[in-house]
């Protein structure tokens, strides 16, 4: 048999025929993407028609700090999903009319210090945590997740990868809880793919708080198919009481269009806020 | 800097008339007889210890490009003429009109001697350097590369130097808000007491916001912007940079070598940003190698103007600094901005609102002389175009080096080849896992890649891609490529060789190259040998830019690379910028459909010289590097563009070292899925697999669109060969071996953490470790 005979018969073989007809004309590097559109969570679906509804409305406050990185990247996020973003200063105490508020990914102030520790200090927390104590839905993400336990408003402590090293890497997560209103879009359960990209994105807490968490049903996120950074429990993100205020090191803005990140899985912590927001009002 | 130097007599103008015929330590400072006499005769006098110090930086190998300017000139000479360039070499870096009114910027400089005496700082400030250069034409910097190369995998020293310069480049570009899409890690033993770290920054800017350098208007303020000046880099471009290691010369110039801050980097890096969209400032200029002496002489010479300075205005970390250490200090993270006095107001306010320090230090004048006094005392004087411009220039002696003609004797041909199944199989193995060829994963994982959710490809993809408008997709792709092995054997073609790769890289995803820039690593200038080598390269690269049309925009020019007298392989690093009209017909290079077929582009031709066969399996580098042959490196681009364009691409993947196993290996690894292979008949298998003929790229294409693209490349006229199918879950060469992917991936996976520790944790989830409780 010649070679092009041999790669006929691989070729015509009838589950290969199958496969690429999934295949657009002409735009073949795209059915790809539809089959990892394909995976996420069909229960997005379900709200989207209720976003353009909320599109006017909901107004998702996003913090700059000096150092602040991945603001824009949480403001798209919000916008794709369908919120209009609304940029916050970290010297300005006043929040103006945000139904909720982000606290993204950066080195706020430099984290010369320990992570989060000067950012907690600054006007525009004062704001936030007076607002998370009355119910503001706020979402730290990475840095951000750092500023909320630096601030009391989640428990525990991020402290140096176990590796030691920075790793960005496609993380694969379990969302534990679907009880909070940044993950209400999600079904319990469900495995989805984030970027993680920190070098102290470890968890610690004591054990009495890792029990509470457990048993309270406030952790939020854990990672699944291996652990990046040796937090305890494998915890990727956890919630206030209330589930109003959640951090986790891994950033969801970062996997809200297949173009550009892992997928779009992450899309659905905004849809959530977004859609809680709306059921709200 | 001998202490001597400080000695008040000498420091101001007044005392240095009554001391004008004591001597002066000027080859302490780096600078020659003939060099020194000239600053006597510029000045009409003895130049002050200040004077002194700033003409000795200024006049470095580093600043003053003196032994490389004569072949430095035909890059602009015999460039392309396509319309693109907005501005041209000369400045901080080129800029390239990439469409819909936005405007690239991209360059690519050294920080190598740095790197070896500190690694982690080296490195970082050595991304911090490109960054400024980036931000002073006025752009919002957009993304990092970096281009390293070490002593062999194994040794001591590697082990010290690489862990810090890759932690050095993540640290600070990954606090800086950077994403690094790309780049390059390469061993061998010519760098092993002298590491290459290449830096490379991109940015983007509205085409009609390019800031100049030059300082005018009489009256406006000069400006400094960011961070304090303190003792650290004093001398870096000409105790560090322009000379050569010796033996026990290491810790002893760790002082040169300067401290970087991100987070001071990142809000002098925002600040100017606002005040560029605000216009509100003249000229901008960042402060890089040779500080505040580099930066007023340039901008006073760019504006064909003078300045006056009051040094003293300057805020230092340390009151107690010198004048000469004030102007030669490379402390990092600095900005000088020439501004209105209108304007000033709100340039400081600005600058308050980002938390930037602002000092007016000075202001622009009209006597055509730098100015600069030190508590009312005049300190310098000088005609500020003699320091940055009319700098020594030399034409220096070349040899072709006169054990070439043995090296390029020694052909490949000779070593003992892989004839059966089962050697081809082990062949291939050691390749995959060899330090060159591994993946690269435990450096790349350390850096962010995501950041400012733009990235579209980032490694391990040919080259980095990049979204510019989220409306429209119009992106831009960039890859940087050197062999030092080939330019050993040929510096000419393997000039042309670095090119043609990053050419093909850029155009394998489906962009189209339009400009290139570059870093030009070499050893001594002053030995015949070196500069023939760097003649030789210079001169095909002005060639081969021209013949792909892409013309050089900057570039960086990295000489005394040796340890004691023992040159790096010559080792020209480019980089190739292309466009994309929309990023979403972007080619990645893992294969992703079950079924598609795998083509191979290009000529297959017996070539080993400076492969990575021959280096890895033989440890042989001898015989001429593959044939270049730009006119079919057109072709292919063309090819792959167009066949990106019209969506008939999935996967696409470059043809470089390691030849077509390496890219089989990576495209299967990446995608995750296999494939079976039938080589052409017309080869040996061996050959086959592992040459690295150039102007080739593997392509996996949907059964849908084989009949358009075969029939695209026969209108071309170039070769397209049918080689295999994606399938299954290992990589099958029929008549040959067979590898699953799971051992292949560990062989792939395995070498570099084994070499440099298992550092990045991977803990199974759910194990009673990783659930334990504090």
């Amino acid at each position: 048999m010649d070679a092009n005979q041999w790669l006929d018969e691989v070729l015509w073989q009838g589950e290969f025929v199958e496969l690429t007809a999934w295949a657009e004309p002409g735009r073949p590097s795209d059915c790809r993407r539809l089959d990892a559109g394909r995976r996420v969570f069909d229960s997005l679906a379900s709200v989207r028609p209720a976003l353009e509804v909320a599109r006017m409305s909901a107004r998702v406050g996003v913090v700059t700090f000096p150092g602040s990185l991945d603001d824009r990247d949480a403001q798209r996020a919000i916008r794709l999903a369908g919120g209009t973003p609304v940029a916050l200063w970290h010297g300005d105490a006043d929040l103006g009319d945000v139904q909720a508020v982000v606290l993204p990914g950066g080195f706020s102030y430099g984290d010369y210090l320990r992570c989060g520790a000067i950012a907690r200090f600054s006007p525009v927390m004062g704001a936030v945590i007076d607002a998370a104590a009355g119910g503001l839905p706020v979402l730290g993400i990475c840095n951000g997740f750092q500023v909320l336990c630096e601030s009391h408003l989640l428990p525990g402590a991020l402290v140096r990868n176990a590796g030691l090293h920075f790793v960005c890497r496609d993380q694969g997560l379990v969302v534990e809880s679907s009880r909070t209103v940044w993950t209400s879009a999600y079904d319990e359960g469900a495995r989805i793919v984030v970027p993680l990209k920190s070098g102290e994105g470890r968890y610690v807490a004591d054990a009495r708080t890792l029990d509470a968490l457990q048993a309270e049903g406030r952790v939020v996120f854990r990672y699944a198919e291996g652990n990046p950074n040796g937090s305890l429990r494998d915890i990727a993100g956890i919630a206030n009481e209330a589930g109003t205020v959640v951090g986790l090191m891994p950033h969801p803005e970062h996997a809200v269009e297949d173009l550009t990140g892992p997928g779009d899985e992450g899309l659905g912590v905004f849809v959530s806020v977004l859609s809680s927001l709306l059921a709200v009002a | 800097m001998t202490p001597d130097t400080v000695t008040p007599d000498t420091v101001t103008l007044a005392a240095g008339a009554s001391a004008a015929d004591s001597a002066q330590p000027y080859a302490e400072l780096g600078l020659r007889a003939d060099e020194y006499a000239r600053i006597r005769e510029i000045l009409g006098r003895r130049p002050t210890a200040t004077e002194l110090a700033m003409y000795a930086v200024m006049w470095s190998e580093h600043c003053s490009y003196k032994s490389s300017k004569v072949h430095l000139r035909q890059f602009a000479a015999t460039a392309p003429d396509t319309g693109v360039l907005l501005v041209g070499m000369g400045e901080n870096a080129g800029v390239v009109d990439v469409g819909e009114g936005l405007a690239v910027t991209f360059k690519v400089e050294s920080h190598n001697h740095p790197s070896y005496v500190e690694p982690y700082q080296g490195a970082a400030t050595g991304v911090g350097g490109i960054v400024r250069d980036i931000l002073t034409m006025g752009a919002r910097p957009v993304a990092v590369m970096d281009s390293l190369r070490f002593g062999p995998a194994d040794a001591p020293d590697t082990a010290r130097v690489l862990p810090g310069v890759v932690a050095g480049v993540g640290g600070y570009g990954n606090c800086l808000g950077l994403p690094n899409i790309g780049g390059e890690v390469a061993f061998d033993p010519s760098y092993a007491g002298n590491p290459l770290v290449n830096a490379l920054c991109v940015g983007v800017m509205p085409a009609n916001r390019i800031q100049r350098s030059a300082a005018t208007g009489v009256g406006n303020a000069v400006v400094l912007l960011g961070a304090k000046t303190g003792r650290d880099g004093i001398g870096g471009v000409s105790v560090l940079a322009s000379a050569t290691f010796d033996a026990a010369g290491q810790p002893a110039k760790r002082p040169s070598v300067q401290v970087g801050d991100p987070f001071t980097e990142k809000i002098v890096t925002e600040c100017c940003l606002e005040l560029f969209g605000r216009g509100l400032v003249v000229g901008i200029q960042d402060l890089g190698g040779a500080g505040l002496t580099c930066a007023s002489t340039e901008t006073a010479a760019a504006g064909r103007s003078g300045m006056r300075v009051a040094l003293e205005t300057v805020p230092l970390r340390e009151a107690s600094m010198e004048p000469l250490e004030v102007l030669t200090s490379e402390s990092q993270e600095r900005m000088l901005a020439v501004v209105t006095p209108a304007a000033l107001p709100d340039v400081l306010a600005v600058s308050r609102r980002w938390g930037v320090l602002a000092t007016k230090i000075g202001e622009v004048t009209d006597t055509g002389r730098l100015e600069i006094t030190w508590h009312g005392e005049l300190v310098v004087d000088v005609p500020p175009a003699s320091l940055a411009d009319d700098g020594p220039v030399y034409s220096r002696p070349t040899a072709r080096p006169a054990d070439l003609y043995a090296l390029q004797a020694d052909d490949p041909a000779d070593l003992a080849r892989p004839t059966t199944g089962a050697e081809l199989r082990a062949n291939l193995l050691r390749l995959v896992s060899s330090p060159n060829l591994c993946s690269r994963r435990w450096v790349t994982e350390q850096y962010d890649r995501y950041v400012q959710g733009n990235t579209v490809l980032a490694m391990p993809a040919d080259a980095g891609v990049l979204r510019l408008s989220e409306e429209t997709g119009l992106g831009i792709a960039l890859a940087t490529d050197g062999n030092g092995r080939y330019a050993r054997l040929d510096p000419y073609a393997g000039a042309q060789l670095a090119l043609a790769e990053a050419y093909r890289n850029v155009a394998t995803t489906g962009a189209r190259p339009i400009a290139a820039t570059n870093c030009l690593n070499f050893g001594s200038p002053e030995d015949p040998d070196v500069m023939w080598q760097f003649a030789e390269a210079t001169r095909g690269l002005a060639e081969g830019c021209r013949a792909l049309g892409t013309p050089i925009t900057g570039g960086n020019v990295s000489f005394y690379n040796s340890t004691g007298v023992t040159a790096i392989n010559p080792t020209p690093v480019v980089g190739v910028l292309g466009v994309f009209d929309d990023v979403a017909r972007r080619n990645p290079l893992d294969f992703g459909l079950v079924g598609e077929v795998i083509l191979l582009l290009g000529e297959t031709r017996p070539e080993f010289g400076g492969s990575e066969w021959a280096w890895a399996l033989h440890g042989h580098l001898g015989g001429c590097p593959p044939a270049v042959d730009l006119y079919a490196e057109r072709m292919l681009a063309e090819v792959l563009v167009a066949g990106s364009r019209d969506g008939m691409i999935s996967a696409a993947h470059d043809l470089s070292d390691g030849g077509l196993a390496q890219a089989l290996v990576e495209s299967c690894l990446a995608g995750g899925i296999g494939a079976r292979i039938v080589l052409p008949a017309d080869l040996d298998p061996f050959v086959a697999l592992f040459a690295e003929s150039t102007a080739r790229a593997i392509v996996s294409v949907p059964r849908s669109e084989e009949l358009r693209f075969t029939e695209m490349c026969a209108a071309r006229d170039y070769s397209c060969a049918r080689i295999g199918v994606v399938v299954g879950d290992t990589l099958d060469v029929q008549d040959a071996f067979d590898i699953r992917l799971d051992e292949l991936r560990a062989a792939f996976e395995g070498t570099l953490p084994r070499l440099f520790g298992g550092v990045v944790s991977s803990t199974p989830a759910g194990t009673p470790d990783s659930r334990a409780s504090a």
